[in-house]
C-alpha cells in the first residue's frame, strides 16, 4: 500500500534556486499534490504551491512533472513506479515567484486586451434563443479552466520572452474562437485574432492540445478554424473586389 | 523586500468600495458597485477565477419556467422555505426567488452559454427539494461558466483586482469608531502589508469548510469573512447549521470529500446500500411525505411526468439524504470503503451520462479509476456549506456595522436551517448585486461628510498580529494544529451531535486556541503557506467555536443541525435565531426572535399540499 517516494522539487525564487531531494511517505490512490502537501506539513512548511480545488476544476496547481506540464492534483502517483523519482518544477514560461509558484500575470494582461462580448438584443420577451447545436462549439472552449498549461508549453513563448508582447497564446485563441463562434456576438474577431493576438505566429504543432487537462481540441477546433476564417476574409476575391469598388460603409455589408 | 520582522506599511489605496473575495458574490457585487459609479476594488486570496464558485456543478436555481410554465417565484420561495425548515429570513428568500431569473438572463447578456431547451431557451434541470426542473446549467460545470462570465465582465469593465492578497482586519474610523474606514491585508506573494481606505467593505469570502476533516471545500474556506465581521462588531446567525452534502467521494483516501454533484440524482441516479436496496424510501420524513413518491414505480415516472407523480426520495433536501446515508453506513450496510452506492450506470445510457455529467465522468475516471457509465460510485457525506453567516439586512446586505456588507455564503439568513442545491449560485448573484449596489450608495452618501480616517494604531496592531508567528521561537507547526482542529470538528461537531460531545469540542477548541497562540513558521514572508495558514487558523478557531456554541444551545434537530439527544424538531425553536457576537475577546450568545412571515406569504404554505 503505502511507500516512501523520492521526490525532487525545485526550490528558490527569482534570484535562483535548485532541485532539492525529499523522501516522503505516500498512500495508495494519492496524487502528486498530496505528496507535496505532506512535505509542506512535515518537512518544508514554507514550500510555495498554488492550489485550490484539488479536483481538476480550478486550474491552479499547474507545474511540470518529470518535465511535462500537468496539474499536480490530477497526476496520480500510480502512473509512476514506486522506485521512480518524481521531479516537480515550476512552469518554465512564466517568471518565478517562489518554488512552484510562478507569475502568471501575462495571461491576465492578455485577457484585458480582448474586446468584450457584444450580443445582439434579446427577443421581445427578454430572452435569447439559441439552439443547443450552436452553443456546443463555444461550450467546448468554455470548459477551459485557465490552468495556462497550454501557454506554458507553447514554443512561441516558452523560450522566447520577446514574443510575449505580440502573442496572446492558445488560451486566448480559444477565447477569440469562442466569441467568434458565439451565436449572439456581433464583433468580427478574425482581424483581432490575427493582428492583435498574433494568431499567425502559431504553426499548429498541437502541443497545447496535448497538455490540455480538459481535453479541449485547441488546435483542431479553435486555432485552425480561426486561421481559415481569417484567410477567407483576407483573400476572398469578392471581398477584395468589394474593398476596391465600394465605399467603406457599403464594404461592411459585403463582408458580413 | 521587508525583513521578517518589519511591520512597515508602504502601500495604501483609496476606493469607495472594497470587495473581499472574488467568487460569484464578490464579482457580482463588484460589477454592481462599479455600475453604480463607485471606485471599486476586488481583493482576493487566490488568482482571479479560482474561487470556490468554480466548483459548483449542478446549476443556478431560478423560476424561469422554461420547461414547466407553472413554475414561478412563489413556488421557488415555498420550496426554499420548506427546504430551510422555515427558519429562513423570509424577505431574503422572497427577494431571491423573485430576482434570480433576471440575474440568470443577465449572465447570458454577458456571454454565458447555458445548455438549451428544444426551442432554444435556457434549459433547466431537476434538483433536490425543487418542485420543478429549475436549475439553469452547463453540463455539470455551471460554477465555472458563472465565474468565468462574471470574471470576463469585471475585466471588461476595468475593475481593479488585487489577486493573492489576504485581508486580515476590517479597519474602523478612529480609536473606538463604529464606521468602516477600510481594510488591512498582506500580499501573499511578497508578504508585504497593504492598507485599503474605503467607507464601504463588502465581505464575500465564502464559507468555513476547511475546519472539518472531510470537506468539499478548498484551503481558502477558513471563515475569514465570518471572523472579520465578528471582530468588527457585527453579529453572526444560524452558525449551528452546517450542510453535509450527501454525496462526496470516499475513495481513494486522497479524494475523500470531493463533491459528486446532486445532478447525478437529478438526472436519474439512485442510492443503494450494500444489499442493493434503494433505501431512501425508508427515510421519507413526515414533513415531506405528501410530496415524495413512496414506490419505485411512481418515483421513476416522475422524471417525465411531474404533474401526476411525486418526487423520488433521492431528491429530498440534502440534510435528509445525508442523514439517511449516515444511518445506512452506521447500520453496517455500507460499501467496502465506508460509503454507499450512487448508481446512474444501470439507469441511463452511457452517452446521456457523458453528455449530462462530463466532469463527473472525468473526475471518477481520472481520480478513482471508476467508469460511472458502467459501475456505481461510492459516496458519503462531506462538509459542504455553512448556512450561518453575518446577520444582514435582507434588502441591502448591510451588517450592523456602518459600511460593512456581506453577501453569498458568508451572509446568514437566506437558507435557514438547510440550503437547497442550486440556491447557492442564485444567492450569490441576487445578494452579491444588492450588497454591491448598497455599498456604493453608502459610499456616495458619506462622501460629503468628514472623511473616515483610519486609526493608525489599529493598523500597527494588525501588522504586529500578522507577524507574531515569525517572532515566536520553539512554537508549534500550524499544520499540526489545523489537523487536530479538523479532527475535533469532524468527530464532535459533525453530522450527528450530542451535548456531551459539543462540550468536549468546546474544551478542545479552547486548548487548540491556546496552542495557536504559540505558532512558529519556517522561512520568510515571501509566498509562505505555513505563515498564511498560521493567520487563517485564527479564523478557523473563531468559527469552529461559534458553530459548537450555537449547536450546543439549539436543543432540537432541524435541517443541518441534528442532535442525537434532541432528535425532534421543536416548534418553539422554529421561531428563534441564535445570534453570536464578540465581547472583549469572547463569544457572546443571544437568542432572538425570527422575523415573522407576513400573512400573504403564509398563505402560500396553506394553499398547496
Amino acid at each position: 500500500m503505502g511507500y516512501d517516494l523520492s521526490m525532487r522539487v525545485w526550490r528558490g525564487n527569482e534570484d535562483g534556486g535548485a532541485l532539492q531531494d525529499f523522501t516522503v511517505s505516500v498512500e495508495e490512490g494519492e496524487v502528486v499534490l498530496d505528496a507535496l502537501h505532506r512535505l509542506q506539513a512535515t518537512q518544508a512548511g514554507d514550500l510555495a504551491i498554488r492550489w485550490n480545488c484539488k479536483a481538476g476544476k480550478c486550474g491552479s496547481c499547474s507545474a511540470e512533472i518529470n518535465g511535462r506540464p500537468r496539474l499536480m492534483c490530477m497526476t496520480r502517483l500510480s502512473e509512476y513506479e514506486p522506485s521512480e523519482t518524481i521531479t516537480v518544477t515550476p512552469m518554465r514560461t512564466f517568471p518565478i515567484i517562489k518554488d512552484l509558484v510562478t507569475d502568471v500575470s501575462y495571461n491576465y494582461e492578455k485577457a484585458k486586451e480582448i474586446p468584450a462580448f457584444a450580443p445582439t438584443p434579446p427577443d421581445p420577451d427578454g430572452k435569447h434563443r439559441m439552439m443547443q447545436v450552436d452553443v456546443e462549439r463555444g461550450q467546448e472552449f468554455r470548459k477551459c479552466i485557465e490552468c495556462f498549461l497550454c501557454q506554458d508549453t507553447c514554443h512561441v513563448v516558452r523560450d522566447h520572452e520577446d514574443n510575449k508582447s505580440a502573442f496572446a497564446g492558445p488560451r486566448f485563441f480559444l477565447r477569440y474562437a469562442e466569441l467568434d463562434m458565439h451565436p449572439l456576438d456581433t464583433h468580427d474577431r478574425r482581424q483581432l485574432a490575427q493582428a492583435a493576438a498574433g494568431l499567425s505566429m502559431c504553426n499548429i504543432t498541437k502541443c497545447c492540445t496535448e497538455v490540455c487537462p480538459e481535453h479541449i481540441k485547441i488546435t483542431d477546433n479553435a486555432i485552425i478554424p480561426m486561421k481559415e476564417r481569417v484567410v477567407d476574409r483576407k483573400y476572398d476575391p469578392l471581398v477584395w473586389l468589394g474593398s476596391k469598388i465600394f465605399r467603406r460603409d457599403q464594404r461592411e455589408e459585403v463582408e458580413s | 523586500m521587508s525583513t521578517a520582522n518589519s511591520a512597515h506599511i508602504g502601500e495604501r489605496h483609496s476606493y469607495d468600495v472594497v470587495i473581499v473575495g472574488a467568487g460569484g458574490a464578490g464579482l457580482r457585487a463588484a460589477i454592481a458597485a462599479h455600475d453604480a459609479g463607485a471606485r471599486t476594488a476586488i481583493v482576493c486570496k487566490s488568482l482571479l477565477g479560482k474561487a470556490h464558485t468554480v466548483m459548483a456543478e449542478g446549476g443556478i436555481a431560478a423560476a424561469m419556467g422554461n420547461l414547466w410554465p407553472d413554475d414561478n417565484w412563489k413556488v421557488h420561495f415555498r420550496d426554499t422555505m420548506r427546504g430551510g425548515k422555515m427558519l429562513n429570513n423570509w424577505r431574503m428568500a422572497q427577494l431571491h426567488a423573485q430576482e434570480a431569473p433576471a440575474r440568470v438572463l443577465e449572465l447570458e447578456e454577458w456571454g454565458a452559454l447555458f445548455d438549451r431547451t428544444a426551442d432554444g431557451l435556457i434549459s433547466q434541470r431537476d434538483f433536490g427539494g425543487h418542485r420543478y426542473a429549475r436549475l439553469a446549467h452547463v453540463g455539470d460545470r455551471t460554477g465555472l461558466e458563472m465565474i468565468r462570465t462574471l470574471q470576463q465582465r469585471a475585466v471588461s469593465l476595468g475593475i481593479d483586482v488585487f489577486m493573492e492578497c489576504t485581508i486580515t482586519d476590517i479597519l474602523k474610523d478612529g480609536k473606538d469608531g463604529d464606521k468602516v474606514a477600510g481594510a488591512f491585508g498582506y500580499w501573499r506573494e511578497s508578504g508585504r502589508f497593504v492598507v485599503f481606505e474605503a467607507p464601504s467593505v463588502v465581505l464575500a469570502t465564502g464559507g468555513i469548510g476547511k475546519s472539518f476533516k472531510v470537506t468539499s471545500n478548498s484551503w481558502e474556506y477558513t471563515g475569514d469573512g465570518h471572523t472579520l465581521a465578528l471582530r468588527a462588531g457585527a453579529s453572526l446567525i444560524n452558525m449551528e447549521f452546517v450542510q453535509f452534502h450527501p454525496t462526496g467521494m470516499v475513495w481513494p483516501p486522497s479524494v475523500r470529500g470531493i463533491l459528486v454533484t446532486e445532478s447525478v440524482r437529478g438526472d436519474g441516479g439512485v442510492l443503494k446500500n450494500s444489499e442493493g436496496r434503494r433505501f431512501m424510501f425508508d427515510y421519507i420524513p413526515e414533513f415531506f411525505k405528501a410530496e415524495t413518491a413512496d414506490t419505485i414505480e411512481e418515483a421513476d415516472r416522475w422524471y417525465t411526468d411531474k404533474k401526476n407523480n411525486r418526487r423520488p426520495p433521492e431528491l429530498l433536501p440534502r440534510d435528509e439524504v445525508a442523514r439517511a446515508i449516515n444511518a445506512e453506513i452506521k447500520a453496517g450496510r455500507g460499501t467496502p470503503h465506508g460509503g454507499i452506492y450512487l448508481d446512474i450506470a444501470s439507469r441511463r445510457d452511457a452517452d446521456y451520462i457523458k453528455r449530462r455529467l462530463p466532469s463527473m465522468y472525468h473526475q471518477f475516471k481520472e481520480l478513482a479509476d471508476v467508469d460511472i457509465t458502467r459501475e456505481p460510485m461510492e459516496i458519503g457525506p462531506t462538509c459542504h456549506y455553512v448556512m450561518g453567516g453575518v446577520e444582514v439586512d435582507a434588502d441591502t446586505g448591510a451588517s450592523s456595522v456602518q459600511g460593512l456588507y456581506a453577501a453569498g455564503e458568508v451572509a446568514g439568513g437566506m437558507h435557514g436551517a438547510n440550503r437547497l442545491g442550486g440556491n447557492s449560485l442564485s444567492d450569490l448573484l441576487v445578494f452579491g448585486r444588492r450588497a454591491g449596489l448598497n455599498a456604493a450608495y453608502h459610499a456616495a452618501r458619506v462622501k460629503n461628510q468628514t472623511p473616515v480616517s483610519i486609526h493608525e494604531e489599529a493598523v500597527q496592531a494588525a501588522a504586529n498580529t500578522a507577524l507574531a508567528p515569525f517572532a515566536e521561537e520553539g512554537g508549534e507547526n500550524p499544520y499540526s494544529v489545523q489537523k487536530d482542529l479538523q479532527e475535533v470538528m469532524h468527530s464532535l461537531v459533525g453530522i450527528i451531535r450530542t451535548a456531551d460531545e459539543l462540550e468536549q469540542a468546546l474544551a478542545e477548541i479552547e486548548k487548540l486556541a491556546e496552542r495557536a497562540e504559540h505558532l512558529t513558521v519556517e522561512g520568510n514572508r515571501q509566498y509562505n503557506p505555513g505563515w498564511h495558514l498560521a493567520i487563517d487558523l485564527q479564523n478557523m478557531l473563531w468559527v469552529s467555536e461559534c458553530i459548537a456554541r450555537a449547536a450546543l444551545a439549539r436543543t432540537e434537530s432541524r435541517g443541518g443541525h441534528t442532535r442525537d439527544d434532541y432528535p425532534m424538531t421543536d416548534r418553539e425553536w422554529g421561531t428563534k435565531n441564535i445570534v453570536l457576537s464578540e465581547r472583549e475577546g469572547a463569544i457572546d450568545l443571544a437568542i432572538k426572535p425570527l422575523p415573522a412571515l407576513p400573512d400573504e406569504l403564509k398563505a402560500l404554505f396553506e394553499e398547496q399540499s
